[in-house]
């Protein structure tokens, strides 16, 4: 068998181990979707009313292609903890100890983790759906849309991958959270930069995540906050570049870091 | 001869920290070698050295006959690994896991399949195959897990402390199991900081601390070098002390230290029970009676005692 083919044999076999695992626990993709579904709750219902972005727009318009890009940049943290997980077991010791391909672990990691984000995205559609969000940017701009969300969520997973092995145990990738919370709120997920204070404003503008929420804000043909800004101006440019940015710098610390296990 | 695992003086530090200095070791084929040490001592790294997962700084390191090194692809297809946590999956079932490892080895999915039933059989898992090891005890989980390590019946297999945190019973069950798996000529470095495990498994004990071996023997001669039992008498009273010295002289050379009196012996049982019943008949009451193993941090005291002097 060549070298490619017994790797992709072993991908299959690991995103199969992973997707048993969705299908097992159908609760997980809940527990991982509380979170921002309260939030929608809480800012579409509690403080929606409170809302307003300018120019008369819809806060539930508004909000929930913010939701969706949040959803996404919080999920590297389910990378990380899953790779913790996997390390603090022994499996990432006993696939190296085995004549894997070396790059399957972290590879299959990344494949069921946009298989898993891809479910978010429609189970979170789905609600945004039931609560009056639309798309009017017709199939291909909408599809589009869902592909940069996803971009940005593959980008996270080299992000996800390197802490998950760079952290102690389960625990500490557990605590990642008082990071990801400002890095996915302050942003132009639920208020537009420009109502903040000038200088939070400008690190929301250049958030990653802010990026991906406008272009796809636009693309779905909801209301985009946009102030006159270059960043805020080429939000479709950046929702691209920002991911491979990040894929350019991560994968191969990621990929570092895995060959380092065994220094 | 050709050893299945081969190692001429290891050399491996973290930054400052020597975890490895100069380590010996040389396993027949289809015997058991007992790794024998305090926490710290080497063991995991000597391990993990053997099995591909971690570089060396120097020396010479062969299993099956391999370089180690130059050859890590090749060993792996030769050797069964089992860490010091137990590697399954909780949410598959005990069979989905072998059956996931099988095809991880690329043995094909028949064959895998075919291969994770012989396996639970021989582990006695085979009522529990359609559970999730998560409902496990440490024992089950354990067998799990070597059975997991033997999907490729490995030339060699790595243990890497199989007990530490299993009840009695569970030990038992993974010693049976290990027992098995040597019956079938596989050679095994197992691990341990327990010295009546590396007793009952192993045909050769190799002592390390600090890194280094500093006792390799059969399993006898490493308990001769360390004391062995010892039969140990506490006296009630202090006048008492010469008489329980005379009773216990009968079995060996008594040492008394204050109201402890105590001697080698080599029948355990049956020294026990000439000097309880020597007591009793002349009608010494005592504290205590028992046979005392000697532990661990006094075997080691006792071979850098003798590496030193």
């Amino acid at each position: 068998m060549s070298q490619m083919r017994w790797a992709l044999s072993d991908y299959q076999t690991i995103v199969q181990q992973e997707l048993t695992h969705l299908v097992r626990q159908p609760s997980l993709i809940a527990w991982q979707l509380g979170s921002p579904i309260v939030m929608v709750l809480l800012f579409v219902f509690v403080f929606g009313s409170a809302m307003d972005i300018g120019g008369g727009a819809d806060f539930t318009s508004f909000a929930m292609p913010g939701m969706f890009a949040m959803t996404m940049a919080f999920g590297f943290m389910n990378t990380a903890m899953s790779v913790a997980i996997y390390k603090e077991k022994g499996f990432i010791d006993r696939f190296r100890s085995m004549p894997m391909a070396p790059s399957a672990v972290v590879t299959g990691r990344g494949v069921s983790d946009l298989i898993h984000a891809a479910l978010d995205l429609v189970v979170l559609a789905l609600i945004a759906l039931a609560i009056g969000w639309r798309s009017d940017g017709g199939l291909a701009a909408t599809l589009f849309a869902f592909g940069l969300l996803l971009w940005l969520r593959f980008a996270l997973i080299w992000i996800g991958v390197w802490i998950g092995l760079k952290v102690k145990n389960q625990e500490a990738a557990g605590n990642l959270f008082a990071l990801a919370f400002p890095f996915g709120m302050i942003s132009s997920v639920f208020t537009p930069p420009s109502l903040m204070p000038d200088w939070l404003g400008a690190i929301a503008m250049w958030n990653p995540v802010s990026s991906t929420a406008n272009a796809v804000r636009e693309l779905f043909g909801n209301p985009v906050p946009l102030g006159g800004s270059w960043i805020e101006q080429n939000a479709m440019l950046m929702a691209v570049t920002w991911p491979a940015l990040i894929t350019l710098v991560f994968l191969p610390l990621a990929v570092r870091k895995y060959q380092s296990l065994g220094r | 001869m050709d050893y299945s695992i081969y190692a001429e003086g290891l050399r491996k530090r973290y930054g400052d920290k020597v975890a490895l200095d100069g380590l010996d070791l040389a396993v027949a084929p289809g015997t058991v070698l007992g790794l024998l040490g305090p926490n710290g001592a080497g063991k995991t790294t000597s391990v993990r050295i053997l099995a591909t997962l971690l570089r060396f700084d120097s020396g010479t390191a062969r299993v099956a006959g391999l370089d180690v090194r130059s050859n890590a692809r090749q060993v792996r297809q030769r050797i069964g690994l089992t860490g010091q946590s137990m590697a399954v999956d909780d949410v598959l079932t005990a069979r989905e896991n072998l059956v996931m490892f099988g095809k991880l080895f690329h043995i094909g999915k028949s064959a895998a399949r075919q291969r994770a039933d012989e396996l639970l059989a021989q582990f006695g898992l085979t009522d529990v195959a359609g559970k999730p090891p998560q409902t496990f005890s440490g024992g089950m989980r354990r067998r799990l897990d070597l059975a997991a390590s033997m999907i490729l019946a490995p030339q060699v297999l790595f243990l890497d402390e199989p007990t530490t945190g299993l009840d009695p019973r569970g030990r038992m069950e993974v010693w049976d199991a290990v027992r098995s798996l040597t019956a079938q000529g596989t050679t095994v470095l197992l691990t341990t900081h327990y010295l009546d495990e590396a007793d009952q498994l192993s045909d050769r004990i190799v002592v390390i601390d600090h890194g280094r071996a500093i006792a390799d023997d059969t399993p006898a001669g490493v308990k001769r070098a360390i004391g062995g039992d010892r039969v140990e008498v506490v006296a009630l009273r202090p006048d008492d002390v010469d008489a329980i010295a005379s009773v216990v002289a009968r079995v060996g050379e008594p040492v008394v230290e204050e109201l402890r009196v105590h001697a080698a012996v080599t029948d355990r049982v049956g020294s026990l029970t000439t000097v309880a019943r020597d007591l009793q008949e002349k009608g010494l009451d005592v504290e205590d009676i028992g046979v005392r193993r000697p532990t661990l941090d006094e075997a080691f005291l006792k071979l850098t005692e003798k590496v030193t002097v």
